[in-house]
């Protein structure tokens, strides 16, 4: 059994962080874990897509479109960006963050406000105020760590001391943040 | 780890003495990686990828194990000592790593570089996920000595950029001694017609090697369908076809091991060949004259993935999606809050009519389209100096009375600009060359280079000055111009000073990159703050698109929409009219 899963935001989000978190606690709990990342342009303000994969024995690295089993958004646009890649039944764990991309700013497009009550409906979608979470623990930056806490919960895994592996990987400064966000986000 | 990460640490491993490279994604990170390893690696960034080889080279001839990394398209600007150095063989073993990039996720094209291992006779090795990397880093130094021959390690995007689980090894040293052999080093033709010769014989024996080594294997089951694939188009097949499939996976994929590849098609009711790019290994399999298949199926075009295959091969329906009626905006890569390109372009704008633009490889490449339109064309690194020299000859053969802008980076300044300044100075081309000196190679991710006052390896070295080599070339200083880009009165200034004479100019447009970490500090908490009761809601502002700026439709007015992004560079507040625009902050 193979779990596939699609992280995506916005450069400078923390996704690839989030996404390397995740998989090394995998690799400790003995999973084969595959990561495979795009970011030749990650700080730019392009989308940045993360894609995990990890089971008994994993061989490719990349996620096909409908092969998803969770999408992890970190921004509520990017969620329905990345819809195609949802498995049928998969499911998707949200921000409802809004970043406005060029597009929007120069008022050549519109911003999909209405994005995540779509995607509660179209595919049971949890919404988690991650980015608000952050700011109002003073750490805007700890959003990512934030959805972690909710993703490890919603994935089906033995207990794992993740407060210890995410102490071990995120810059010693933001330990204390970055742990109380994770908290806020288990619990959300 | 990532395959990047492996690679440099199979190097190290292997008692790699010098390493070189030219930053370029998807291959940076192998350098970065490298370096943490200084201690025993000299490591540095060249000023193109041709240095980079050639740097690689007198190490190997001087006796060290030594490493050149590219990315792909950097592979055709050092392809010019390599197609000799293949022929002189080495001392200490010498492996070329290409990063290809089929897709183009951050390239301007998708070349396949395997077709540069039988053109250029190359041995290679295709390592699929990160420890094949480390283990085929290890294997092809060991190659490139017993076999006397140049080594190339070919990967892929999705090789350089996935991370799987690596066991590590320690670092053997491997000392080398110099032993001058012009008949072997010095290529002469009389030389050369030997060492010809010489390097066939050599991949004749590696071709041998290949036939029984370990880094080929097959993976059997039964004899309905037999796939031979090599790099992450493996991991692909493996996942595609599962175990309804027999497997011929190719780690060295040049020199082919013919034997080897007709004993696994013997007795095969159907050979399928899964690669992306080019039919390399397809069109061997046929001229072994066994029939298979393959870019009948897929495209040269883009990356595989298992649906991609599944798809191609009609296992399995499409896989079923969920549809919403809603779309998401599209959100390419744009310039930065406070990026200083965004200056020089805003300013270039007001001259659309008088000039036509040409670029380059760089962030700065973000400026072509909407919002700017910052140039028409792009092609390779430096050729944002030389285009202009023939477009501006074809203009004055139209009585087209515009003038050639060419732009370029720092970086690319250093790669090969430089090279074609001197021509367009030399030729009195009716040009103006715009140096966007950010004072970084920032693309990729801030990797210094011949301008900057730290080395990859952190020491201090002199900074080459930009101007001064501008100047070298006996332009007048009145035709070199250095403004600061988000200056709007100075650049336009510029502009129009380049665009009064039919003579060669430079623009030297010089503020360092907003994100780097000297200038964080510098900067404190600068930022731009809206007045709103001064705010008239003209949008002008808002017509230099910076992303830390927005027009609020439920108030009618300007807004810094993410002043944790904002610079307070100004830019934005130069368009003010009615000074609702102010910097705030500024202590570190």
């Amino acid at each position: 059994m193979i779990t596939s899963i699609l992280l995506t935001g916005v450069g400078g989000q923390g996704t690839i962080l989030t996404t390397k978190i995740l998989s090394a606690g995998l690799a400790q709990m003995g999973y084969d874990v595959k990561m495979s990342e795009i970011h030749g342009m990650s700080q730019r303000g392009g989308t940045v897509n993360t894609q995990l994969r990890y089971g008994d024995r994993v061989y490719a690295p990349n996620i096909g479109e409908g092969e998803a089993d969770l999408i992890v958004a970190f921004e509520k646009t990017e969620a329905l960006r990345a819809l195609p890649y949802l498995k049928k039944g998969g499911s998707i764990l949200m921000d409802r963050k809004e970043i406005m991309p060029m597009s929007v700013l120069t008022g050549a497009a519109e911003y999909p406000h209405g994005a995540d009550k779509e995607l509660e409906k179209l595919a049971g979608a949890k919404v988690v105020a991650a980015g608000e979470i952050a700011e109002s623990l003073g750490s805007p930056k700890s959003q990512n760590i934030c959805l972690l806490g909710a993703l490890v919960k919603a994935l089906p895994l033995p207990s794992f001391d993740w407060e210890g592996l995410i102490a071990a990987m995120v810059p010693p400064k933001t330990v204390e943040m970055n742990l109380a966000a994770f908290r806020r986000g288990r619990e959300a | 780890m990532s395959g990047d990460e492996a690679v440099a640490r199979g190097a190290w491993e292997a008692g790699v003495g010098v390493a070189a490279a030219y930053p370029g994604t998807p291959s940076t990170e192998i350098l970065e990686n490298m370096s943490l390893y200084k201690d025993d690696v000299y490591c540095q960034w060249a000023n193109n990828e041709k240095i980079a080889v050639e740097i690689a080279l007198g190490a190997s001839f001087g006796g060290l194990r030594s490493l050149a990394a590219f990315k792909h398209v950097g592979m055709n600007a050092a392809a010019d000592p390599i197609f000799s150095a293949a022929y002189t063989g080495v001392n200490g073993g010498m492996v070329l790593v290409s990063a290809d990039d089929p897709g183009c996720w951050s390239s301007q094209n998708e070349q396949d570089n395997r077709l540069y291992a039988p053109h250029a006779r190359l041995g290679m090795l295709e390592p699929a996920d990160s420890q094949e990397c480390l283990d085929y880093v290890k294997a092809a130094f060991e190659l490139s000595e017993k076999f006397d021959l140049l080594m190339l390690l070919r990967m892929t995007t999705r090789v350089c950029h996935s991370k799987s689980l690596v066991e590590q090894g320690e670092r053997a040293e491997h000392p080398g001694v110099y032993k001058p052999d012009p008949a072997k080093y010095a290529m002469l033709p009389a030389n050369a017609r030997k060492r010809h010769v010489a390097v066939e014989a050599n991949l004749a024996a590696l071709k041998e090697y290949a036939e029984t080594s370990p880094l080929n294997r097959t993976e059997m089951h039964g004899t309905k369908l037999g796939v031979i694939a090599s790099g992450v188009c493996w991991l692909h097949a493996r996942e595609a076809f599962g175990e309804d499939a027999s497997y011929l996976k190719l780690g060295i994929t040049h020199p082919l091991p013919d034997r080897l590849i007709r004993d696994f098609c013997a007795g095969m009711e159907r050979i399928i060949v899964i690669e992306e790019g080019e039919p390399y290994l397809e069109e061997a399999v046929k001229a072994l004259g066994i029939p298979c298949e393959g870019k009948a199926y897929t495209t040269r075009q883009g990356e595989l993935s298992a649906q991609r295959i599944r798809a191609a091969f009609g296992l399995g329906g499409a896989p079923e999606t969920v549809q919403s009626s809603l779309t998401a905006p599209a959100r390419p890569p744009a310039l930065c809050a406070g990026c200083p390109h965004r200056g020089f372009y805003f300013a270039m704008q007001n001259y659309h009519k008088r000039l036509v633009a040409v670029g380059d490889i760089g962030c700065y490449s973000l400026g072509v389209g909407e919002p700017f339109r910052g140039f028409d064309t792009c092609i390779c690194m430096g050729s944002g100096f030389s285009i202009p020299i023939g477009l501006a000859k074809a203009l004055e053969k139209q009585g087209d009375g515009r003038k050639v802008f060419g732009i370029l980076g720092d970086s690319t300044f250093f790669h090969s600009g430089f090279n074609s300044l001197v021509d367009a100075v030399h030729a009195k081309a009716n040009v103006c060359l715009v140096v966007l000196d950010n004072s970084i190679t920032a693309m990729t991710g801030h990797q210094q280079n011949a301008g900057t006052e730290i080395s990859l390896m952190g020491y201090e070295v002199p900074a080459i000055n930009i101007r001064r080599m501008v100047l070298a070339t006996g332009l007048p200083e009145e035709r070199v111009l250095e403004v600061d880009p988000i200056d709007q009165a100075a650049m336009n200034a510029a502009i129009e000073k380049a665009l009064s004479t039919k003579e060669t100019w430079v623009i030297l447009s010089r503020r360092p990159c907003a994100l780097l970490k000297e200038v964080i500090k510098a900067r404190g908490d600068l930022r731009c703050e809206i007045d709103a009761e001064a705010c008239r809601g003209c949008r002008a502002c808002t017509k230099v698109v910076c992303p830390a700026l927005t027009f609020d439709a439920k108030t009618k007015k300007a807004l810094i929409s993410d002043p944790a992004s904002c610079t307070g560079c100004g830019l934005c507040m130069q368009q003010c009219r009615f000074g609702a625009i102010r910097k705030a902050g500024g202590k570190a």
